[in-house]
């Protein structure tokens, strides 16, 4: 396994990055790898289940959607200061997320197939160190949004036109930590982050309607869209709101 | 002598002057020093607000953009409250960055349980790879910043008012002879070693002197031994440093003495020095402990 040198090499690029300020060549997106149709048989490879289709997992349709439509990243300008992030808070159930970062090309395919063992880089919450595309190592909940807002923070104080796409479910907005960092990003007006919430419904004490307007009151700019619309979502993904952050609630199926 | 608090705060400033990578996040707290600093840098000093665990994720979300911070408040609010903002923020996303505690443990003693955090050193320990900074006067807090933001990796540096009269070198990883005598060896951490030095007046002991504990000196505590008695003093929860102690002696029997603030909780107010006596931390508080310790040997 050749992992350890990716973590060395995203540590040591750490100081070069904010010094150094390369100017890429903004190649947008990878070629390599399957499409949407694919990932059906991407998933089964870490389910075992031939008939795990994507709709039966929430995040899949934004995650695609970002990755071939949106985000500026892909294997070639993953380590460049000035990528578009995606951060991927929420990260219970990365099945999806794998699946679409192998479609694109970040690490073999070979790599699904005995995801969560001991010698395998794929766990059950995502480690940046271990994973290429990995940006943040999640699980705790909460802590995703926070991070986002600290990266928006230095993209604007390093002159970077790059954004950070931060992924949250809607029931890890229970955390208060969240409460901190939309409150903050409000203040700071920081348009270099967008937060995508997958909305199904899944928190205990679900209020519904309530999520945009909680960012709104903040101060962000809010939109509520089908989560399984793909022109929806790439319509409202690539949007940009000077002087301010904004959230893109993605409903899907209650849970 | 110069406050180490205004010192953190001026040497911050003059690091953001110079380098154009180094942030300064806080929140609210210490806010009436970084005025100019603010003014001069709007986007490399940020504070929160009343935020703490958003405070220790900005900072490492900063980090994760190449830039290095600098993450301040008090250490009650930085370590205990928000740990595993710490935790998963820098040691699990593997990045680097500084954090600076003010307070420690007696600092604000009229302001009871709340402010005071003597835990924060032991809490730190339970990471890997994180330098911890004890400086004991306030030069040193001004090289220990400038250490840790020109350096690498994870580190916490544990701000003051308590100082002594003589300020040292830091380097990470050594510690320095002060006194050196035949019998017991007595190592004291950052602003206790003016105590320990007056606690030791007319005994035959080495003292040593760590402003960095983690890595700690295992060999220049080695070097040194007389008997193998050794005394720690430290001005955080008693024990903290004991158990790297035991690593450095274990193929030597050896007697340990570990002082330091006690885990029961005081209630009182008061003064700094007040709160130090009631742990036995000031020099006649230390020389008790010390002579009890040394009598047990010599009878043994």
């Amino acid at each position: 396994m050749t992992t350890g040198t990716i973590g060395a090499d995203t540590f040591d690029a750490r100081r070069g990055s904010a010094r150094t300020r390369r100017g890429s060549t903004r190649t947008r997106r990878g070629s390599a790898g399957g499409g949407y149709e694919d990932l059906g048989r991407l998933m089964s490879l870490m389910s075992g289940d031939e008939k795990h289709g994507p709709a039966a997992t929430s995040t899949l349709d934004v995650l695609w959607v970002l990755y071939d439509r949106v985000l500026d990243v892909s294997p070639q300008n993953m380590t460049e200061p000035d990528r578009d992030r995606f951060y991927l808070s929420k990260g219970h159930g990365p099945m999806a997320y794998y699946a679409v970062l192998a479609a694109k090309g970040f690490f073999p395919e070979s790599w699904l197939t005995d995801w969560a063992s001991f010698d395998s880089p794929l766990g059950h919450h995502p480690d940046r160190v271990l994973v290429p595309g990995v940006e943040i190592s999640s699980g705790s909940l909460g802590h995703g949004l926070p991070l986002a807002v600290g990266t928006a923070i230095g993209l604007r104080a390093q002159g970077l036109h790059a954004r950070v796409v931060v992924l949250v479910g809607d029931a890890e907005l229970d955390e208060g930590s969240n409460a901190e960092a939309i409150q903050l990003a409000g203040a700071l007006g920081l348009d270099r982050l967008t937060v995508v919430v997958v909305d199904n419904a899944s928190t205990s004490y679900h209020r519904p309607g309530v999520i945009a307007p909680r960012f709104e009151h903040e101060g962000w700019d809010a939109l509520v869209v089908d989560g399984r619309d793909h022109e929806a979502l790439e319509w409202s993904l690539s949007r940009r709101t000077p002087g301010r952050p904004n959230v893109v609630v993605a409903e899907v199926e209650s849970k | 002598m110069r406050d180490p608090r205004e010192t953190f705060a001026r040497t911050a400033t003059e690091l953001l002057d110079e380098d154009l990578s180094t942030a300064l996040v806080y929140a609210e707290i210490s806010g009436q020093y970084f005025g100019d600093a603010a003014r001069r840098h709007p986007d490399r000093v940020v504070n929160v607000g009343i935020r703490e665990q958003l405070l220790l994720s900005v900072g490492a979300g900063l980090a994760l953009t190449g830039m290095r911070p600098i993450v301040h408040t008090f250490s009650s609010f930085l370590v205990e409250r928000s740990f595993e903002q710490i935790k998963l923020g820098f040691s699990h996303q593997h990045v680097g960055g500084v954090l600076v505690g003010s307070g420690g443990s007696v600092d604000i003693s009229s302001g009871g349980r709340t402010h005071q955090s003597p835990g924060d050193v032991a809490l730190i320990d339970t990471l890997p790879d994180w330098t911890v900074h004890v400086p004991g006067h306030a030069d040193e807090v001004a090289e220990s910043l400038r250490q840790a933001v020109a350096g690498e990796g994870r580190h916490y540096v544990r701000v003051v008012g308590q100082q002594n009269t003589t300020a040292f070198a830091v380097r990470p990883g050594r510690m320095h002879v002060v006194r050196r005598g035949s019998g017991a060896t007595v190592v004291a951490v950052g602003p206790m070693l003016d105590p320990v030095l007056d606690a030791v007046e007319g005994l035959d002991v080495t003292v040593l002197y760590a402003n960095i504990v983690r890595p700690f000196d295992m060999t220049g505590l080695r070097a040194v031994l007389g008997t193998n008695e050794i005394v720690l003093v430290e001005p955080y929860l008693a024990g903290t440093s004991s158990r790297v102690v035991a690593e450095a002696l274990r193929d030597l029997p050896h007697r340990l003495l570990a002082l330091g603030i006690g885990r029961t909780e005081l209630r009182r107010y008061g003064e700094p020095q007040e709160h130090l006596a009631a742990h036995g931390l000031d020099a006649a508080g230390l020389r008790a402990s010390i002579t009890r310790f040394l009598a047990a040997a010599a009878a043994a």
